[in-house]
């Protein structure tokens, strides 16, 4: 059913991505190839991996942008997955009813078995989230690790998304973020979170935490701005020795 | 967007053929136009035709045409959905219409309505498929009410040009058909040059500033791609089109679709029967080259919000 849910999920589980610590060292891209290439959307089918032109299936891609010019312009790497709207455009025109978002929690996941491989609700996504994967003939997408969220097989602590599980900057968080009172909801609130173009009116659930101001003097670091000047005490010439000597000879 | 050949076939086939049940359907309410046996079976013939053909091209660009039927259950939500539940819908009225004119030479009352609801389904169809595309607002060019006009006028005005075509070919009269479907092509056409300009001239709906919500930092670049590679959503939706050359595209889409059909179909209606068909052919095919530019054009010219994050700056 691409209808959405009736009542809106008040669970949003959703990721929470800093722009201010992602390093753009693509660990989380890898990390989600590595898992979902073997999870709910197995395979991610490979094209020519080692020809002339590899293309494959990703969810989950690290773009570089520069931002404003001279001493305020800035690099930001930029992570880029299915954003699990709460309007999402891709669900409503799937003419088959193999998309949909899940009320318990708001995951927007694609059912293999009843695409056709129409490709509409890739045009219907303003973010480029969805993936089709030539060999299969159907879409996929990010699950948000659907098979990990919930997988009593995995400790505790494993039961968060690849991405999130094996970022080494912690640029990625997961959590509800329909919960006000959520850590995911917290940070966004402290650090001024964002939706992507908020003129597309996708509702996006995951959110963006903005670089923080640039450090453009060192003062701004919590260094001091100049070393204190010490008054230094001449060495008197007074020693013995070799030493003495030059330095008593290169003084005069 | 990348113009794929299945889709742009689908869209002018088909298109002309629900604009020629069209035409058919208000000949027969309006007009009284005759129950001729061999103008009906050629009639029908050419319009489920192209319909069919048409249906069948969008078929193949899917990944699993085998579970197409799949495609008709969501039409509560999806304008796709909606498309195919209406265009197979027309079938049975344009059939049965057909029948009866081909079979028992009838194409009044019980069957002259069933004309009139292939007619109104025909239109209700080529809407659906222009929904499809002004529904997407990540297309912002597609996201104007200019699309569904354009669409349904090309139909219409294909479609007179076909009848047009039909009734002078099995002498009919109804020459003044030529009339019409030139004043339609014009009124068509004149759509079309309001679409582009109005493409030409909107404002950017999304630029690289709001797809990152890094403007505040000032202008925003992109330093690198996520991938030295291609990939599939640049593939689909990453296609560009140089300016100058959809220009030329524009002007050669205006002479062979509007101008060089318009002045055939008024030349049609001085002349006789049998060389006024031919001429009406000639219009016919030079509208079809036209429609088939136009299409790709509609394609090519579209910038998907995609492309944001990978160095445009705006859609
Ligand atoms: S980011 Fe795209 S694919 Fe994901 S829910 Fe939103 S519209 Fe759908
Ligand atoms: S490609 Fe599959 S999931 Fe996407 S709109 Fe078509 S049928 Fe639905």
């Amino acid at each position: 059913m691409t209808s959405l849910p009736q009542s809106p999920p008040a669970t949003k589980l959703g990721l929470v991505i800093d722009l201010d610590t992602c390093v753009g060292c693509h660990a989380c891209a890898v990390n989600c190839k590595e898992w979902n290439t073997g999870g709910h959307s197995a395979p991610l089918t490979d094209l020519e991996p080692y020809g002339e032109s590899p293309l494959g299936v990703w969810f989950n891609r690290i773009h570089s942008f520069e931002a404003g010019d001279g001493a305020e312009g800035r690099t930001v790497n930029f992570p880029k997955s299915c954003l699990h709207c709460d309007e999402p455009a891709c669900v409503t025109v799937c003419p088959t009813g193999a998309s949909y978002k899940r009320e318990e929690d708001g995951i927007v996941l694609v059912n293999p078995d009843t695409c056709i491989g129409c490709k509409l609700c890739s045009w219907a996504c303003p973010y480029g989230a969805r993936e089709y994967d030539y060999t299969d003939g159907v879409m996929k997408k990010c699950t948000l690790c659907v098979d990990r969220i919930y997988n009593e097989n995995l400790e505790e602590v494993d039961r968060v998304p690849a991405c999130v599980s094996t970022c080494p900057a912690s640029a990625r968080h997961f959590g509800d973020l329909g919960d006000p009172n959520s850590e995911v909801s917290q940070l966004v609130a402290e650090r001024g979170g964002y939706d992507l173009m908020p003129e597309m009116e996708m509702q996006p659930v995951n959110k963006y935490l903005p670089p923080r101001p640039a450090k453009t003097s060192t003062g701004d670091t919590g260094a001091p701005a100049a070393l204190p000047d010490h008054d230094i005490a001449p060495v008197e010439a007074t020693g013995r020795g070799f030493l003495a000597w030059v330095d008593r000879t290169l003084s005069r | 967007m990348n113009p794929a050949y299945s889709v742009i076939f689908f869209t002018t086939a088909s298109g002309a053929g629900y604009g020629l049940l069209t035409w058919l359907g208000v000949a027969v309410l309006f007009f009284d136009l005759p129950a001729h046996r061999w103008f009906g079976l050629a009639a029908f013939a050419v319009a489920l035709t192209l319909i069919t053909v048409g249906l069948l091209a969008s078929t193949f660009h899917l990944g699993h045409p085998e579970r197409a039927w799949r495609g008709l259950t969501q039409w509560r939500s999806s304008w796709l959905s909606r498309e195919g539940v209406v265009a197979v819908a027309t079938y049975i009225p344009a059939g049965l219409a057909a029948i009866g004119w081909v079979f028992l030479t009838n194409n009044d009352g019980i069957w002259a309505w069933l004309s009139a609801v292939a007619a109104v389904l025909a239109v209700v169809t080529v809407l659906c498929t222009a929904m499809i595309y002004q529904s997407l607002r990540a297309i912002p060019r597609w996201n104007t009410p200019w699309v569904m006009a354009g669409y349904l006028g090309l139909a219409l005005a294909s479609g007179a040009l076909l009848f047009h075509f039909g009734v002078r070919t099995f002498g009919l009269g109804f020459a003044w058909s030529g009339w019409a479907a030139a004043l339609l092509t014009i009124a068509a056409w004149a759509i079309k040059l309001a679409y582009w300009n109005s493409i030409d001239n909107a404002a950017p709906r999304a630029t690289a500033e709001t797809a990152t919500g890094l403007g505040h930092l000032g202008k925003v670049r992109l330093f690198e791609a996520p991938h030295t590679g291609d990939n599939y959503l640049m593939r689909e939706m990453g296609y560009k089109i140089a300016r100058n050359h959809a220009k030329r595209l524009r002007t050669i889409a205006l002479i062979l679709g509007g101008a060089i059909p318009v002045v055939l179909a008024v030349v049609a209606t001085q002349l006789p029967d049998v060389t006024a068909a031919l001429v009406a052919l000639l219009a016919v095919i030079s509208a079809g080259a036209g429609l088939l530019v136009e299409r790709w054009l509609f394609f090519a010219e579209a910038v998907h919000t995609i492309s944001l994050y990978y160095g445009t700056d705006a859609a």
